[in-house]
């Protein structure tokens, strides 16, 4: 059951501001994409491998060989802020 | 109540390929802050990245010499977490399917060798560099390190103490250093070591709530910080409280563990399937390849130099700790075939040298056959053991060719008869008090005799010959 708390825990997840009086009907919805999914439960899938990738490829890699990397003025040429060849972003301690 | 301290530890590797583990940039640590970074590892929408084939081998590499299961099927994993370090949002990581599990690794302990079980060993990329500036509250980040390729070693919960947690690693390094698939240098960040720690009384079979202790930077540190957390879970028990499964970062200069600030729910990683990859079979034949491309590891080199050149246990343990030091010895006794003598030339005066300079081997420029020349020169008595060691010193000291400097320091000894004689008659001449004690029984007065002649001939005579020809000189009267 999809609660307003679990809206909130989830949108604090992603990053987003959920407005409270939003809640109910994100957790409404969220119900109802649950519950059709939920189907799934009543297949037998106990011989089916977990799909992990759609294509059926597999094996693709590449060569331990080097190749030009941006400039460190490209790199940082997207930057909201840098300095001394830094990105710069407030302050964060984990 | 008497406790028990149950530790299991998680290693994380750089892998020393030349690229990065999704991308073509070089994977270089120490170079201009991002400078070698691309879309792939800045994680720029629309880029795509493509696993490098030598992590798959170092990886699979390292989970064969852990005795190790390799997986058939390697796929990898978004280990979601939103932090600055990592621009995608995602470290790519394994999670259900990783390339290593259940091997183990030996260690020595007080009862014996103890098996020690390694959980899994999967592959990952590291994230970037946080520099956190106080002064403006901002942090500076490089992505240089983005993308480096990882192998975390996850070991079962089977170390009981703070020493055998040591033991681990000491092993665990020794074992990954053999496998030149990283610098496996704490003191860099090659090799990091994270800790969790939970007490039970003792004979419990459950575990007790554990906490995950970060920021060690040695060996001696993970030691420390075990001790100090088990310590402190026991006086929280005693005192009637309850553990917080938490994540502490041990302080060194303190020597506390304290809670890291953390934010809710950034455990919370939401792992799946990372669409961009797809999965990876791994042949047997290619497994089988590898394991037979493994170099001979420290155990088994252990055995064979006391096996082959009969060295004892303790010569070939410290032989071993170096792999190429292990190389430089079978090359030097294909030249001078002296294991012993070699042994105690390479774990004496050569280790004493590499560790006052502190380098290695490679740094050194010095080649078997100058070391087994040496070697021979001082078995020879034509310069003495002091005087060898001073010359190993100054030829690594780039003061000319061991024959030179031989020459130009006088290091050689006079083993010549007539010389030694002449000088032996003088000294016996001056000193009718102590030939008189020796003829009289007190033969240890001879050394006194060597070394009066010895000062005559300024320290350049073999000191076993003048201790013959004056034992010989004086019987003869």
């Amino acid at each position: 059951m999809i609660d307003n708390q679990t809206v909130q825990y989830i949108a604090g997840l992603s990053r987003l501001r959920v407005q409270d009086q939003d809640s109910s009907r994100f957790a409404r919805d969220l119900e109802v994409i649950l519950h059709y999914v939920r189907q799934l439960e009543e297949l037998d899938v106990k011989d089916v491998p977990a799909t992990s990738h759609v294509l059926n490829i597999q094996n693709v890699f590449r060569k331990d060989e080097i190749a030009p990397s941006l400039t460190q003025e490209q790199a940082l040429s997207f930057a909201i802020e840098k300095n001394s060849g830094h990105y710069i972003v407030p302050k964060v301690i984990e | 109540m008497e406790f028990e301290t149950v530790i299991g530890l998680e290693v994380h590797l750089q892998l020393n390929t030349c690229t990065k583990i999704f991308c073509s940039c070089r994977n270089l640590f120490g170079d201009q802050p991002n400078t070698n970074v691309c879309p792939v590892c800045l994680g720029l929408p629309g880029s795509l990245p493509v696993l490098n084939r030598k992590v798959l081998d170092f990886g699979i590499r390292v989970g064969l010499a852990l005795d190790c299961e390799i997986s058939p099927l390697v796929k990898f994993d978004r280990k979601n977490y939103f932090y600055p370090d990592l621009p995608k949002g995602y470290q790519i990581s394994q999670f259900d399917f990783p390339i290593a599990r259940k091997g183990h690794i030996s260690i020595k302990s007080s009862a014996g060798d103890k098996r020690i079980g390694i959980t899994r060993a999967h592959l990952e990329e590291d994230a970037g560099k946080l520099i956190h500036n106080d002064q403006n509250r901002s942090t500076l980040v490089d992505y240089n390190r983005t993308g480096t390729p990882l192998v975390e070693i996850v070991s079962d919960p089977d170390l009981r103490t703070a020493q055998e947690a040591y033991d681990y690693l000491t092993a665990l390094k020794l074992v990954l250093s053999y496998l030149s698939v990283s610098e496996c240098d704490m003191e860099k960040g090659s090799l990091r070591c994270d800790a969790n720690v939970s007490i039970r009384p003792k004979g419990d079979s459950k575990l007790g709530t554990k906490t995950e202790l970060k920021n060690m930077n040695s060996f001696s540190a993970v030691r420390r910080a075990i001790d100090y957390e088990a310590k402190r879970q026991e006086g929280i028990l005693l005192s009637g409280g309850e553990i917080v499964q938490q994540t502490l970062l041990w302080d060194d200069a303190r020597a506390v563990t304290l809670p890291m600030r953390s934010k809710e729910n950034s455990h919370d990683y939401r792992y799946f399937p990372d669409p961009d990859l797809v999965p990876f079979v791994l042949d047997p034949a290619w497994v089988i390849a590898a394991r037979e491309a493994l170099p001979e590891l420290p155990t088994q080199k252990l055995s064979r130099l006391v096996e082959h050149y009969k060295l004892n246990i303790y010569d070939a343990t410290i032989i071993i700790q170096d792999r190429e030091l292990a190389d430089f010895f079978e090359a030097c006794y294909l030249i001078y075939p002296d294991a012993k003598k070699i042994a105690n030339w390479l774990n004496g005066p050569l280790l004493k040298e590499l560790n006052e300079r502190k380098c290695s081997l490679h740094d050194l420029d010095l080649l078997p056959a100058v070391l087994a020349a040496l070697i021979e020169k001082v078995e020879t008595a034509q310069i003495s053991n002091l005087a060898g060691k001073e010359a190993l010193s100054l030829y690594l000291n780039k003061n000319g060719s061991l024959e030179e400097i031989i020459r130009n320091k006088g290091f050689l000894q006079v083993s010549d008869d007539q010389q030694l004689l002449t000088v032996i008659d003088e000294v016996l001449r001056d000193n009718p008090a102590a030939v008189a004690e020796i003829k009289s029984g007190k033969t240890n007065v001879t050394g006194f005799l060597v070394g009066q002649a010895m000062k005559k001939m300024q320290g350049k005579a073999n000191p076993k010959k003048l201790n013959e020809l004056i034992t010989g000189r004086l019987q003869n009267e």
